[in-house]
């Protein structure tokens, strides 16, 4: 087993759903193919889909509901 | 000759030196948030000074190029790749029809311009190419690039050639706390002195929200001298009778969360000008983004005009050598 860290793109704000209401996109556990979604983040408001850079288990949400996040940060990890 | 758009990028716009003169009417001036890299840009590959180029922010396009052409990228500090190979940038490249520019992730800075040797060419309106989002008009079909875009490329080369470049003692470093010169008015006896002073003390963060249009900041709360509501102006202290905004002008609504207008600003409204950025310092806070810091440094106007005549005198040398 590896791990893999899919880090953010942009600055902006982290979301875990794709509206308020919403279920997550993906939650601890959940296994996810390369190029699923796994959360949003919004800049200038607009909203740019994470994607799963490999596939595996999400093993870890490294970053809080409405965070800010910067370029390069970590998002979520998962289990390969 | 076309570039094929295979991937957009964020919010990548055609840009030029912007759409001047009609700012009464309503209409922002557009046009490259990062002047000095956009000029640059244009004179490494031997454009005419306006030609229009892409602006992109946070994340780069990935462009295929139909003819054989010459290509400069400034700007933010990322890297850039043709056809996977890394180039130089603040440098003018030769690519070859099929080549694919295309970007890694951003270590500096905010906003890449891609500048080709000819310009972008899509329809002058009201005498620019710039893309003026907000009211779709200017640029490629008056918003950002899509997937499957095709831009033509003008004839506004004068002299196209590679290996051109920028002295790297010329090259902006974009440091995380910007500093901007600020200068003070028209409506800066609205705030306390204590306000005033916190103001010009308090390192910004930049929000989220922070686009062409304005960015807006977190830091500090100011307060406003009390006064009775003049006719005309809305109950919020940060309300004054409603007058123009300049570009690069500074508001507090409600005394927290400054916003300093851009390129594509609102054109006027009710709340009060604390200060204005200076021009020229506009292009360091286009290379600012979420997260990072901002330091507005109070001038006064003949301080602000220095800064102005500085910046540009070195843009103009920086050209001639070039040429």
């Amino acid at each position: 087993m590896g791990s893999h860290t899919i880090t953010s793109r942009t600055p902006g704000v982290f979301y875990h759903r794709p509206s308020p209401d919403a279920e997550p996109y993906v939650t601890e556990g959940a296994s996810v193919a390369e190029g699923d979604t796994v959360g949003l983040v919004e800049v200038m408001k607009t909203f740019h889909e994470v994607k799963a850079d490999a596939a595996g288990t999400v093993a870890k949400f490294l970053v809080e509901n409405e965070d800010e996040v910067t370029i390069g940060q970590d998002l979520v990890e998962l289990e390969t | 000759m076309t570039i094929r758009v295979q991937d957009p990028g964020l919010e990548t716009t055609v840009q030029d030196t912007g759409r001047l003169g009609y700012y009464s009417i309503g209409f922002p001036p557009s046009g490259a948030l990062d002047s000095f890299a956009y000029h640059v840009g244009n004179a490494l590959v031997g454009n005419e000074p306006g030609a229009a180029a892409l602006e992109a922010v946070y994340l780069g396009p990935t462009l295929e190029f139909t003819e054989d052409t010459v290509i400069a990228v400034t700007g933010a500090e990322i890297p850039a790749f043709v056809d996977g190979e890394e180039i130089p940038t603040w440098e003018s490249v030769a690519v070859s029809s099929g080549s694919v520019l295309s970007f890694g992730q951003l270590r500096g800075g905010a906003r890449p311009y891609v500048a080709v040797a000819g310009g972008i060419d899509v329809p002058l309106y009201y005498g620019s190419r710039s893309t003026y989002t907000l009211v779709g008009i200017g640029g490629f079909q008056g918003r950002a690039l899509r997937a499957g875009d095709e831009l033509a490329i003008g004839s506004d080369a004068r002299d196209p050639k590679a290996g051109r470049r920028l002295d790297a003692g010329d090259v902006p470093v974009h440091p995380s706390t910007a500093e901007v010169h600020l200068l003070v008015g028209l409506h800066s006896y609205r705030l306390t002195d204590d306000s005033l002073a916190r103001f010009t003390d308090t390192e910004w963060k930049v929000t989220p929200d922070a686009n062409r249009v304005g960015y807006r900041f977190r830091g500090a709360e100011l307060e406003f001298v009390p006064r009775e509501q003049p006719f005309g102006a809305g109950s919020d202290p940060a309300n004054v009778t409603d007058c123009g905004y300049p570009v690069g002008s500074v508001q507090v609504p409600g005394g927290v969360e400054p916003i300093v207008l851009l390129q594509d600003a609102v054109t006027g409204g009710g709340y009060a000008t604390l200060g204005t950025v200076v021009s020229v310092d506009r292009d360091r806070l286009a290379q600012t983004k979420t997260g990072d810091k901002t330091r507005f440094v109070a001038v006064d106007l003949d301080g602000a005009l220095e800064v102005r005549k500085d910046r540009l005198d070195a843009l103009d040398r920086i050209r001639s050598a070039l040429s």
